[in-house]
């Protein structure tokens, strides 16, 4: 890692320096290429927070996977590993072609989810910026890997278009995928459009790299919806990138054998029937979650909170993540020009689960409608294992399977529980 | 990493374990020991909790003696008895999950490649014949395919030892095991057969009778990855517990098997071969010139 990385731990106030945020300009082309720099050679490291929040940025009318790829092109990503499955494809494909353009320095096809996530897994440990993606029955494929990257303390970024989860055989649009993430330990995002999947990764990779987080991140958007719809994203310029991975300043050591002391053993099998394995399990299991904790306040400042509230203050509160924010936003219009009273809570990060948040945006709510876009509701359950009061909570209207979610179903059940 | 990089801070190293100490001031690192040096260095490996007079902790003690580079090197392994013993070396080992090594080892190995490239990071796969033969087979095969630089060791004891004596693709055919109450039916699969269609660099097939030969293979195969392409060693290490060997009689063992139906057989791609003639010959210039200098 040759590219300087500036320590930002707390917001500083900025100077009037128009390039304040420039952590480390392109190396100078060598005087005998005449050509101009192309891809990442050509791209200014600059601070994440200038990347995130301040660069100025340009509006696109682009879809969701190409909103990933233009994520990915200013994430200084080091090896990104594919694999087909639908709806996510077309974005892993879309990366390939950033990696043939010069933005990433390795790229591959893998055998199938149980490698690529293995092999995840294996570049976390050698000190890179890693990404993959999947959807669905490739997520399920891949659990067992992807359960033991927050063990391994392997940030590294998963992008998941969510679908069916088969069987019968369906490749349409579903949600269900996303509860068996919910206790990996990792942390996941659910964006809920075209302009969530662009930013949602830069945050991710940032977030989970700080040295007391050190996790693994997810970002997950609802198949197709997201995917293969058009949207409106706002993008600053394409020769900007994030800093690289920082892979000294983590939580636990590399496995590049550069490390003292020589006896690393960091995935040594805790097998012995004794209280002090016991203890050392449970203390790792807590030190996860605690980390998850003090992501929040990373997530806070780049996100802009863990959750967005529309109308707060309103006697009936939507609470949704994902695509359903989008159908539950055009519901609160539509409620509103009937002169409904009717408010909305958009939760971003499902993990960290943004409990005090949430507890904070419903006190005063009487009647907490649930929408989801899968048939087991985990977020109804997880919204009432959050807050006081559950009778509140009316968990639903559901759709699954690949149904679209009318805005009137959302009207309809608001409008039917008294 | 160099010796610099583990030696300790003056005045600390007093308070370091004796064999920490010795690993700094008598180990392995950064000179290429010789099986006849054994027993005048600190090994890499010493303790472990291995059964008494088990063949594959033999073998996995030559081969912390033979890497070429153990200062630079990583290891990849899954459950097994192996890991038990390569666990206790003073190399990183990863344990990852059950049969992702050779998935593991790629991602390792080209995140170390795009890290240090000027330094050779040697990733070497050791694990049973269980978790490359059975549960990690797609992984193995797809590596060759490929041709991922890596080598993957594998610690053919032909039984899964660890969880008590279940029969493994590797078991030959007919053998009453735990999972194979009628005997197993079918036959041993043939991995090195395997290697060489997937366009494996070089395979050996070895047993554990002779320390220098698998030193020097164990040796080749790691520098032949580093240069070529994915190698493959197929070891018979077997175990003494699940059949039945009497302890004092493991090596005689070792020795029957290999006249019966594991003798010890090399195979090179051709450009494994140029590469390797081309080494030898610098390596004995080199020799020569040093030996002048003298």
């Amino acid at each position: 890692m040759s590219e300087e990385v500036k320590e930002n731990t707390e917001t500083q106030p900025r100077n009037d320096d128009p390039r304040a945020h420039v952590i480390s300009d392109p190396p100078p082309a060598k005087e005998e290429v005449k050509k101009e720099k192309t891809g990442a050679a050509a791209q200014r490291v600059v601070d994440p927070d200038y990347l995130i929040l301040e660069a100025p940025r340009k509006k696109e009318f682009i879809t969701g996977s190409e909103a990933a790829k233009e994520s990915v092109r200013r994430a200084n990503v080091d090896i990104a590993i594919a694999y087909p499955i639908t709806p996510q494809s077309e974005t892993m494909q879309q990366v390939g072609y950033l990696y043939a353009e010069g933005y990433i320095k390795d790229y591959y096809r893998g055998e199938e989810e149980i490698g690529v996530m293995s092999a995840v897994a294996g570049a976390s440990r050698a000190g890179v910026r890693v990404l993959t993606a999947t959807a669905g029955p490739g997520l399920m494929r891949g659990i067992e890997q992807i359960v033991s990257w927050p063990g391994g303390r392997l940030p590294s970024m998963l992008l998941v278009m969510c679908r069916v989860v088969n069987a019968p055989l369906a490749i349409q649009p579903d949600n269900i995928e996303i509860s068996y993430l919910l206790n990996a330990g990792g942390i996941v995002l659910h964006g809920e459009n075209q302009q969530d999947f662009y930013d949602y990764p830069l945050i991710g990779f940032m977030v989970g790299e700080k040295p007391e987080v050190t996790l693994p991140v997810a970002v997950a958007v609802d198949g197709f919806f997201v995917t293969h719809a058009r949207g409106w994203v706002n993008m600053p310029a394409e020769d900007i990138k994030l800093p690289p991975r920082d892979c000294y300043h983590e939580a636990v050591p590399m496995m590049d054998n550069e490390n003292p002391p020589i006896r690393i053993s960091r995935d040594s099998p805790i097998q012995k029937s004794n209280f002090i394995s016991y203890q050392m399990h449970a203390a790792w299991q807590q030190e996860i979650w605690a980390a998850q904790e003090r992501a929040k306040k990373w997530l806070n400042r780049w996100l802009g909170g863990l959750i967005e509230v529309v109308n707060p203050g309103a006697k009936t509160m939507i609470v949704a993540s994902g695509a359903a924010v989008s159908q539950s936003r055009e519901a609160v219009r539509q409620a509103t020009e009937k002169g409904l009273d009717v408010g909305l809570i958009k939760i971003k990060s499902i993990r960290p689960f943004p409990t005090q948040e949430l507890n904070e945006a419903l006190e005063h709510a009487e009647k907490i409608v649930v929408p989801e876009f899968n048939y087991v509701g985990w977020l109804a359950k997880e919204v009432k294992v959050a807050i006081d009061r559950t009778d509140r909570v009316i968990a639903g209207p559901r759709v699954f399977g690949g149904m679209t979610m009318p805005t009137e179903l959302i009207l309809e059940t608001i409008a039917a529980s008294k | 990493m160099s010796l610099k990089t583990i030696r300790p801070a003056t005045g600390f190293k007093e308070y370091l374990p004796k064999e920490y100490q010795d690993l700094i001031d008598d180990g392995p690192f950064l000179r290429q020991r010789k099986v006849s040096e054994l027993g005048s260095f600190k090994e890499a490996i010493e303790e472990h909790p291995m059964c008494a007079g088990c063949a594959m902790t033999l073998f996995i003690r030559l081969v912390f003696v033979a890497l070429p580079s153990l200062e630079h090197t990583v290891i990849c392994g899954t459950a097994g008895c192996g890991r038990l013993a390569i666990t206790q070396g003073a190399v990183p080992f990863v344990y990852g999950n059950y049969g992702d090594t050779n998935a593991v080892a790629t991602g390792l190995k080209r995140g170390l490649d795009i890290r240090f490239k000027d330094t050779p990071k040697d990733v070497v796969v050791m694990a049973g014949d269980g978790g490359l033969a059975d549960i990690g087979f797609h992984a193995v095969m797809h590596s060759w395919f490929r041709k991922e630089k890596f080598t993957t060791i594998m610690l053919d004891n032909e039984v899964y030892g660890n969880t008590g004596g279940q029969d493994s693709g590797m078991t030959q055919k007919g053998m009453v095991m735990k999972m194979a109450p009628t005997g197993k039916k079918f036959e041993k699969m043939d991995m090195l057969g395997l290697a060489k269609t997937a366009g494996v660099a070089y395979t050996a097939r070895i047993s554990t009778t002779n320390p220098t030969r698998i030193a020097n293979t164990v040796r080749k195969a790691v520098l032949i990855a580093r240069e070529v392409g994915p190698t493959f060693i197929q070891a018979y290490t077997s175990c003494n517990i699940e059949y039945a060997i009497p302890t004092p009689k493991v090596i005689d063992d070792a020795r029957d098997v290999e006249k019966d139906r594991y003798g010890f057989e090399e195979y090179y791609s051709d450009e494994a071969q140029t590469y390797w003639d081309e080494s030898e010959k610098e390596r004995k210039r080199l020799r020569k010139a040093a030996k002048k200098l003298k």
